[in-house]
């Protein structure tokens, strides 16, 4: 058990300069669990971490084939917003966004949330069109939004490049205050210490290589460390979902592609709030270090390898040029890409699967940073219960059989 | 960022002229009423995602748009085959 971080704890251990506990201790597995999550990121350390504060589900163990944070948690570019236009995908993400706004005391840990607001540019009549259908729909469903036009962005982002004159000239924007974003790998180390802190296990480089089933139930997992016993599995291993689906014989309607992000050198402050545009594809915003966290697209080939095109690079850096002509001088720094699986309808899964007691949380695509609190919380809830979360029942992965799927994609915004 | 050797233009060319066209062998099925939903389901939307070497379709958009086979590693990128669509049998590949 840590100790509760608080200013009097920071004070002391700041001048002694010593003092400070490690904030997730390093567990060696035990060889039976009632739940392992499968998948350390943000997403599998939330579902831990409710399973064990709401669901009285202690006995649970977080496998993580690399550390805590250096998978896609740590390679997002930390926009947090809930403006959907479906009513299922805005409740999720809107359960998400209310869990954001208590997380920093939740979890006794600063995620530097940040509610400084996104932009969703509309550069056409059409997108236009789109945006106010969709600022209609997030207020009938009690989420903020607000349609500005074309002076009110230039009065509140003075640096951003409204001409006319250029090849996609932006019309209006939708606006959501309360969207914003946060600190992500701190996202990541803030529910592993909280969970651990409730009795979680969490158990790094350890590598799931096989899940066993017998007769139809889930048995256990066969790790690096050894075999680990367990009921119940959660699967939360995002672009890696369909090589741990295959280790229980299941084919997932998902496939894996690189998304690619960059950030510049840090610079005094520019950007206040975020910037997304669809259609010349690029999301730009500053973090608190000062520099400017630009996120691309996908490449549209499957992969595995972290990394993408230099084509995509190209097309972002041009759409975000294009909005922000005064960052051409800007240097970047680092560039990398991180693995998301994708699914047809652009909605993750949360679901039950046809082994029973293994369960997947998947297909989040380009866009899971924002739903990581939400998406942990009906999770946990779906496993503890052995039956979906209100929430998450339209997220079912039955919908590829039955036809229902969620029209979501494209519809909110940028890619996600 | 990789290069491909169209199996058409006979040589290798910048894999930016090129478009992904998905994974390869997937028929459509002879006689669709006959199928479960389950079926159907498989055919539509779900994908092998193989993590290793990937025998996926490609179009040659920016030259001879034609449509091919490559078998390429989802690992290193690495194209390790091309073929044109009748060159091979996907049962016996799969």
């Amino acid at each position: 058990m840590q100790k509760k971080y608080s200013w009097y704890s920071l004070l002391k251990a700041g001048l002694a300069n010593q003092d400070w506990d490690k904030a997730i201790p390093s567990s060696k597995p035990k060889s039976k669990y009632d739940v392992i999550i499968i998948g350390g990121g943000g997403h599998g350390l939330a579902t831990a971490y409710y399973l064990a504060k709401e669901c009285g589900i202690k006995n649970v163990a977080v496998v993580e084939k690399g550390y805590i944070g250096g998978g896609n948690t740590g390679r997002n570019t930390t926009i947090i917003r809930s403006n959907y236009l479906r009513d299922e995908a805005s409740s999720l993400y809107e359960h998400s966004m209310r869990l954001w706004e208590g997380l920093s005391e939740d979890l006794n840990f600063n995620v530097m949330f940040s509610q400084r607001g996104v932009y969703n540019l509309g550069h056409t009549l059409q997108d236009m069109r789109d945006i106010e259908r969709r600022v209609n729909a997030n207020v009938l469903n009690g989420v903020d939004a607000v349609v500005v036009d074309r002076k009110e962005i230039k009065e509140q982002i003075p640096i951003i490049n409204t001409s006319k004159n250029v090849r996609y000239p932006i019309m209006g924007a939708s606006f959501q205050a309360r969207a914003g974003v946060a600190r992500h790998d701190g996202v990541a180390w803030g529910f592993a210490r909280a969970a651990s802190n409730l009795g979680v296990d969490i158990i790094q480089n350890c590598e799931v290589i096989d899940i066993e089933v017998e007769e139809g139930r889930v048995k256990g997992v066969k790790t690096t460390q050894g075999d680990i016993m367990a009921d119940r599995v959660g699967c939360v291993s995002a672009g890696h979902s369909s090589v741990i689906a295959r280790m229980a014989g299941l084919r997932l309607p998902v496939e894996s592609h690189p998304l690619q992000a960059f950030v510049s050198e840090a610079m005094k402050p520019i950007l206040h709030t975020v910037v997304m545009s669809n259609a010349v594809h690029g999301y730009v915003s500053q973090s608190d270090k000062g520099d400017l966290v630009i996120g691309a697209g996908i490449d549209g080939y499957n992969s595995y390898a972290q990394r993408g095109s230099a084509k995509i690079v190209e097309h972002c850096a041009a759409a975000i040029l294009e909005l922000f002509p005064i960052f051409s001088r800007v240097r970047m720094n680092r560039q990398w890409g991180g693995i998301v699986d994708v699914c047809p309808d652009a909605c993750p899964i949360i679901s039950p699967t046809k082994i029973e007691g293994l369960y997947f949380n998947c297909g989040w695509g380009t866009g899971g940073f924002k739903a990581t609190p939400g998406s942990g919380n009906v999770f946990a809830h779906t496993i503890a219960q052995d039956k979906q979360h209100d929430l998450a029942v339209p997220f079912h992965i039955d919908r590829f059989t039955t036809g229902a799927l969620i029209d979501e994609h494209g519809a909110a915004g940028v890619a996600h | 960022m990789f290069s491909i050797h169209c199996p058409y233009c006979k040589e290798p060319r910048d894999q930016n002229e090129f478009s992904p066209a998905g994974e390869a062998f997937i028929a459509r099925p002879e006689n669709p009423e006959a199928l479960s939903d389950e079926q159907w389901a498989d055919y539509v939307f779900y994908r092998t995602n193989i993590k290793g070497d990937h025998w996926e379709q490609w179009v040659h958009t920016s030259g001879c748009r034609k449509y091919f086979l490559v078998k390429r590693s989802t690992i290193s990128h690495e194209v390790l085959e091309v073929a044109t669509l009748d060159e091979i049998d996907g049962e016996e590949v799969s």
